[in-house]
C-alpha cells in the first residue's frame, strides 16, 4: 500500500477528471479562509486603527468627536505629562522585571526538584498549575485580604511567634504596610535628572513603588505554574544519555544543572519570558480586583488608567492614547517573536 | 552480581539522602505556600457570619455550618448562569472555526498563507484596550450591546489567533502521507476534514475546549465593558463587585471566589492532562 501510493499519485496527476478538482481544493483553502480573516482585519487591525484615530481626536466627552485634535499628537503629550501615567510606566516596569524574576525562579526551581521523581510528583505538579485555571479576580480577591497589613500576612508573622523570636534578637516586628504602604524607595529622579536634562517634565517618583511588590508576589503564585509546565515540558526532552554523561564526569547535581541542562532549557526561558513578560505589561484584571490604583498610584497600570479614562471619565482620546502605548510596549515584545515564529514556518 | 547488589544499594541508599530530604521538605513549603489562598478563601467561606473576623482569619472554623457559601451562591446563582450561557456557545463555535482554520494553515497551505497566520496570530496578543472604544461602538449599533449574544461573538471572534494556532500544531502531526493517500481515494478538501481530520482531532478539540472554556469564564475585561446591564453580568464582575459591596460580609466574598472559581477548577482536576498539553501547544510551536 504504501509502495503503491506514490506511483497511483503520479498516474492521478495526469488524469484529466482529478486536475480541476485538485485546483479547486487549492482555492477553497483561501476562500474558506476568507471569513476569519475578515473578522481579524476589522475587529483586530481595523479597531486598532480606530482607536489610533480617537487618540488623535478631540473626542473628551460622552459626546462623540472624531475631529482631529490640534497639535495632532496633543493628547499623547497631555498623556505622557499626566503625573499618574507617568507613574503607571514606572509600576509596569518594575512590576514586570520582578514578576517575571519570581515567576521565572520560582517556575524553574519546581521544575528541577520535580525533575528528581520524587514520591507524589503528580500531586505537587496539579497544586502548583492549578492557580493558572483561576481567574484573575478570584486571585486578587484572595490576596487582598493576606496583604492587608492589619490581618493577614502580618497576623501570621503575629501569631507563629516570629514576631517575638525576632524581638528577642532586638529586631523590630515584621509589620509591613503591604498594599497600604504609599512609599516609592531608591528613587532615581535627581540622578537621572542630572544625566539627562530634559527628564525635569517627569513628576512622578521614579522608584521601587513598595506597594506594587505584593501584586508581584499575586502574580507569581498564579503563573509561576506555567513556567513549571513549560520547564518540565522542556527537561523531559533531555535525554537521560546528558545526564549520564555528566555523572560519569564526576559532575555533581548542581554543576549538571547550572552548566548542562539549564542552558539547554534557553529557548524556553525565552518563550517564558515573551509570553509573562506580554501578560505582565497588559496586567488588568489582578490589580484592579487587589488594590485598584493603590496609594498615591502605586499599584496603578496603564491597564487601569484606559478604563477609568475611557469609561469613568469618559476621556476617549486620552483613554485610546494610553491603550495605543500599551499595544507599543507589548508589539516591542510580541512582534520580534512573531517575525521568527513566521522564519521558522 | 556484587556490582549489581552494589547499585542496588545504592539506589536505595540515594533514595534517603540528604539531598531527597531537602528536595521533598522544598516542595512541601512550596505546596503550603500555593494552597495558603484557597485555605484562606475555604476556612473563613465556611464560618458563619457571626464568628467570622479578620483578626482570626487563620483559624479553622469552629463549627460546620456551610458559612457564608449558601448567601454567595444564591448571590452569585443568576451571574453563573450568565457566564454559563456566555461561555458553552462560544467556547463550541470558536472551537469548531479554530479546527478548520488550523486544518487548512498547516494542511492546505498557499502562498502567503503562513503570513497571513502570522498576522492572525498578533490578535491574540494585542491589550484588548486598543479594539475597546471601537468594539462597543460597534456593538451598540447592531444591538448587541449589552446582552450575551455580544459577549459570545467577541470571544468567538477574538479566539480565533489562539484556536487557530491550537489546531495547527495538531494538525501538522498529522502525517501528510495520510492526506496524500484520501485525496487518491478522491476525497476533497472538506471530504478529508470531515473522515480524516475531525475523528483523528478529538483530543485535539478537548485541548482547545478545556482552553477556551477557562480563558472565557475568566475573561474580566470584556465582561465589564460589553455588558453593563447587572441581570447579564458574567460571574467575574459579579464577584468583583461583591467585594466592593459594604452590606456584604467578608465570609460570603471569601465563599464568592471560590464558588466563582468553581467550573474551571472541577475542569481542571478532571482533565488537568489536558489542560497542561493546551498550555504548552498555545505557547510553543508544534
Amino acid at each position: 500500500m504504501a509502495n503503491a501510493v506514490p506511483a497511483v499519485d503520479k498516474q492521478g496527476g495526469r488524469h484529466p477528471l482529478r486536475r480541476p478538482r485538485r485546483s479547486f481544493d487549492k482555492l477553497l483553502s483561501p476562500i474558506m479562509l476568507t471569513p476569519s480573516l475578515i473578522a481579524i482585519l476589522i475587529f483586530v487591525y481595523g479597531f486598532i486603527g480606530l482607536t489610533v484615530w480617537v487618540s488623535l481626536s478631540n473626542w473628551k466627552s460622552p459626546r462623540m468627536n472624531l475631529s482631529l485634535a490640534d497639535p495632532i499628537l496633543g493628547t499623547y503629550e497631555k498623556l505622557f505629562k499626566d503625573r499618574r501615567f507617568q507613574s503607571d510606566l514606572r509600576n509596569t516596569l518594575v512590576f514586570t522585571v520582578l514578576f517575571l524574576i519570581l515567576a521565572v525562579g520560582v517556575g524553574l526551581t519546581l521544575a528541577v526538584l520535580l525533575d528528581r521523581h520524587v514520591f507524589g510528583s503528580a500531586l505537587f505538579r496539579n497544586v502548583f498549575l492549578f492557580p493558572y485555571a483561576l481567574s484573575f479576580i478570584t486571585t486578587g480577591v484572595a490576596w487582598r485580604w493576606i496583604f492587608n497589613p492589619e490581618t493577614g500576612a502580618n497576623l501570621l508573622f503575629q501569631q507563629t511567634g516570629l514576631n517575638d523570636l525576632l524581638a528577642k534578637f532586638g529586631v523590630s516586628p515584621l509589620k509591613p504596610g503591604w498594599l497600604t504602604d504609599p512609599r516609592v524607595v531608591w528613587q532615581v529622579n535627581d540622578a537621572l535628572g542630572k544625566i539627562f536634562p530634559f527628564t525635569d517634565g517627569i513628576t512622578a517618583k521614579l522608584g521601587i513603588p513598595l506597594a506594587i511588590i505584593p501584586v508581584t508576589i499575586a502574580a507569581a503564585w498564579q503563573l509561576a505554574g506555567f513556567a513549571m509546565a513549560m520547564y518540565l515540558a522542556g527537561l523531559a526532552t533531555i535525554s537521560n544519555e546528558v545526564r549520564e554523561a555528566a555523572a560519569l564526569d564526576g559532575a555533581s547535581t548542581f554543576q549538571l544543572y547550572r552548566h548542562i541542562i539549564i542552558p539547554l532549557l534557553t529557548p524556553i526561558t525565552v518563550s517564558i519570558l515573551i509570553i509573562l513578560g506580554h501578560v505582565s505589561l497588559k496586567i488588568f484584571d489582578l490589580v484592579y480586583a487587589m488594590s485598584g490604583k493603590g496609594p498615591g498610584f502605586a499599584t496603578d497600570v496603564p491597564g487601569i488608567y484606559v478604563f477609568d479614562k475611557t469609561f469613568s471619565a469618559t476621556q476617549y482620546n486620552l483613554g485610546a492614547a494610553a491603550s495605543v502605548v500599551m499595544l507599543l510596549l507589548v508589539s516591542l515584545v510580541i512582534v520580534p517573536y512573531l517575525v521568527r515564529t513566521l522564519k521558522e514556518l | 552480581m556484587v556490582s549489581a547488589a552494589l547499585s542496588g544499594y545504592r539506589r536505595k541508599h540515594r533514595r534517603f539522602s540528604i539531598g531527597r530530604v531537602f528536595t521533598v521538605t522544598a516542595l512541601l513549603l512550596a505546596m503550603a505556600f500555593f494552597l495558603m489562598p484557597v485555605y484562606i478563601m475555604l476556612v473563613n467561606g465556611l464560618k458563619d457570619k457571626s464568628v467570622v473576623s479578620l483578626s482570626t482569619m487563620w483559624n479553622l472554623p469552629a463549627d460546620l455550618s456551610g458559612g457564608g457559601f449558601s448567601e454567595a451562591w444564591n448571590r452569585l446563582k443568576p451571574n453563573l448562569g450568565n457566564s454559563l450561557r456566555m461561555v458553552v456557545p462560544a467556547t463550541i463555535i470558536s472551537s469548531f472555526i479554530g479546527s478548520i482554520n488550523g486544518y487548512l494553515f498547516s494542511k492546505w497551505r498557499f502562498r502567503g498563507s503562513d503570513l497571513l497566520f502570522t498576522l492572525v496570530l498578533f490578535g491574540m496578543f494585542i491589550p484588548y484596550q486598543s479594539i475597546l472604544i471601537p468594539l462597543i461602538r460597534f456593538l451598540n449599533e447592531v444591538g448587541l450591546y449589552d446582552t450575551t449574544y455580544g459577549l459570545v461573538i467577541v470571544h468567538v471572534i477574538y479566539g480565533i489567533p489562539i484556536t487557530s494556532l491550537i489546531f495547527r500544531n495538531y494538525f501538522a502531526s498529522v502525517p501528510n502521507e495520510l492526506l496524500e493517500a484520501a485525496r487518491v481515494d478522491g476525497d476533497s478538501l472538506i471530504g478529508i476534514y470531515f473522515r480524516i481530520m475531525l475523528p483523528l482531532a478529538l483530543p485535539g478539540f478537548v485541548v482547545v475546549g478545556i482552553f477556551q472554556f477557562t480563558n472565557i469564564w475568566n475573561d474580566f475585561l470584556f465582561a465589564a465593558t460589553v455588558v453593563s446591564d447587572a441581570r447579564v453580568q458574567p460571574v467575574t464582575v459579579a464577584l468583583n463587585n461583591l467585594q466592593g459591596t459594604q452590606s456584604v460580609d467578608w465570609n460570603v466574598v471569601m465563599a464568592g471566589a471560590l464558588v466563582a472559581a468553581l467550573p474551571t477548577l472541577i475542569v481542571y482536576v478532571l482533565l488537568g492532562r489536558y489542560f497542561i498539553r493546551g498550555l504548552l501547544a498555545g505557547s510553543m510551536k508544534g
